[in-house]
């Protein structure tokens, strides 16, 4: 399986992801620079975390208006996974990806620390390796990751069962019902402000986040290699 | 030419804890009256003659880019520049 690291200027959990694909994962994985027009060729695409834009106007705003997210919308419009991490996630719902958007740490501060998340759904193709109700550690590292989205939504996104992480025991940044990271409605989005890719190796002191990656690819094998 | 003068604040449903540390610090310093503080963004956008609307650009630019409508609302004045 094939994945593209989106890089923007300021993005600055790239290299982090990068390595995760190659080594801890052993896929192929190669970096997008944000003016490339295409997305040919990949089966997977993952936009890292950082301060794409140094976060000018809102967080992820001048990202969305990159050349690349044309092709992004296309490929998730085909139902290809698509990963928004921090501020992957930032910029996945400023691109209308994904439903609400991500504001202010309620306390005003960078939250930088690991937390517990509960594995709300584990039947996604980003989720199926981990049991349901599961709870892992995933470091954060954020100043806006205040999940919020209209009753509405909220209604939607549980009836949907489209919340896939819920932060467990403590709400680090006072995020709607508690939700570290949600799937689209057709299930191949996932954004999350928690970063998997930072946990993916037992020598930085987790690797809980590993089994996230070999969700998707468990799903792709299982689509795309014939027996 | 046309200056316009976008004024973003957060929509009233969305809590601005930003605002309520400036409000609690100015109620401190012996502001009591100060009841409520909400922080938003001004923006100036200069516009050269042109044949577009002026109206209809300034309200695709803020629903576009200039704010995410989810959680935040705009107002503009046009001006002669």
């Amino acid at each position: 399986m094939k994945f593209a690291v989106l890089v923007f200027p300021g993005s600055n959990c790239d290299i982090d992801m990068y390595h995760a694909i190659k080594d801890e994962l052993g896929e192929e994985v190669e970096y997008v620079w944000h003016t490339a027009t295409s997305l040919e060729g990949f089966d997977g695409v993952l936009v890292p975390g950082g301060f794409s834009y140094g976060d000018y106007l809102r967080c992820g705003a001048m990202a969305n208006q990159s050349n690349i997210m044309t092709a992004l919308k296309e490929f998730a419009g085909q139902g290809k996974p698509v990963l928004g991490v921090c501020n992957g996630f930032q910029i996945l719902t400023e691109a209308g990806l994904l439903p609400g958007a991500l504001i202010r740490n309620k306390n005003l501060k960078f939250m930088c620390r690991t937390v517990q998340l509960k594995v709300e759904n584990n039947n996604s193709l980003f989720t199926n390796q981990y049991e349901a109700g599961e709870v892992i550690n995933i470091p954060i590292a954020h100043g806006e990751g205040n999940y919020y989205c209209d009753e509405e939504t909220l209604t939607e996104l549980k009836a949907n069962n489209q919340i896939a992480f819920t932060y467990e025991g403590e709400n680090p940044n006072g995020s709607l019902a508690d939700i570290a990271g949600i799937i689209n409605k057709e299930g191949n989005v996932l954004g999350m402000m928690p970063h998997p890719e930072r946990a993916a190796n037992e020598i930085v002191g987790g690797a809980d986040g590993l089994k996230l990656f070999k969700s998707i690819v468990k799903q792709w094998r299982e689509q795309h290699v014939n027996n | 030419m046309k200056k316009v003068k976008i004024y973003v604040t957060l929509k009233e449903s969305i809590l601005d804890p930003q605002g309520s540390a400036v409000q609690g610090s100015l109620q401190k310093i012996g502001y009591n009256e100060v009841s409520d503080v909400r922080i938003g963004k001004y923006l100036e956008v200069t516009i050269s003659d042109t044949d577009r609307d002026v109206d209809t650009i300034v309200k695709e630019m803020c629903e576009k880019v200039l704010t995410n409508t989810v959680i935040e609302k705009y107002r503009y004045e046009i001006e002669e520049a």
